[in-house]
């Protein structure tokens, strides 16, 4: 059984979550697309693609009507938000200051899909008192 | 009779690891400032008190009510009610 730390360094998701993360993405251009990942343990069970209020393409807000039943949804499972995504449009897969003073979530995996490149570019952070610390994702089939 | 406020994991450790907390007031602003001078670091937290609105990037639910989608601050509460407190997930390039 991994310990808590390997949970914590670890993003686990399926190939098709993966997708499903960038196809919101790209869906959501120009501007930033947000969700959140429910699982256990740093792995992803689903991803609940959603709605970005900012609908801008500097910034997200992830719709509070959507959140709070999110968190009710996946609690009644059994499961815990294991941490969030949103996209950067023309930037790099990491977090920006804004990203960094906004993450209120200390437990979480803060993960950005870059659509700067050609293909898309996925990463995963923890975010704890300003520190920004890379977290491996682990793609399994 | 205090109203039920649940707390999101970042602010549990303000008020000795509970996830809720019982507090006072006819109103969602009422119970916040009470919440507030209960315990002082989620008042620091949340700036209830110093501002007369909600802080931007917190979201305060009324059972599954989103406060700023019914009175704000201003909402009435009951005994039967449940506040919850999650902060919003947010950022930006």
């Amino acid at each position: 059984m991994a310990s808590v730390e390997e949970h914590l360094a670890t993003l686990q998701l399926t190939r098709s979550q993966v997708d499903a993360m960038c196809a919101h993405a790209i869906a959501g251009r120009p501007n930033e697309a947000c969700g959140l990942l429910a699982g256990e343990a740093g792995r992803v069970e689903t991803v609940y693609a959603l709605t970005n209020v900012d609908a801008s393409p500097a910034s997200y807000l992830v719709d509070s009507h959507e959140q709070f039943e999110t968190f009710r949804e996946v609690e009644a499972q059994g499961l815990e938000i294991v941490g969030c995504f949103h996209s950067h449009v023309g930037s790099e897969a990491y977090p920006s200051h804004t990203d960094v003073s906004r993450a209120f979530y200390p437990e979480w995996v803060y993960a950005i899909v870059s659509l700067r490149g050609e293909e898309p570019v996925l990463r995963a952070f923890r975010i704890r008192d300003g520190d920004v610390t890379e977290v491996r994702v682990d793609v399994v089939d | 009779m205090p109203v039920e406020v649940r707390l999101p994991t970042v602010l549990r450790q303000y008020a000795d690891g509970a996830t809720a907390v019982g507090a006072e007031g006819t109103t969602v602003g009422e119970v916040l400032t009470d919440l507030s001078a209960r315990y002082p670091g989620i008042a620091e937290q949340l700036a209830v008190g110093a501002s007369t609105d909600i802080p931007r990037f917190v979201n305060v639910y009324l059972n599954d009510e989103d406060i700023r989608y019914l009175d704000r601050l201003e909402t009435k509460v009951g005994e039967a009610d449940v506040i919850s407190i999650m902060p919003a997930v947010s950022g930006g390039r």
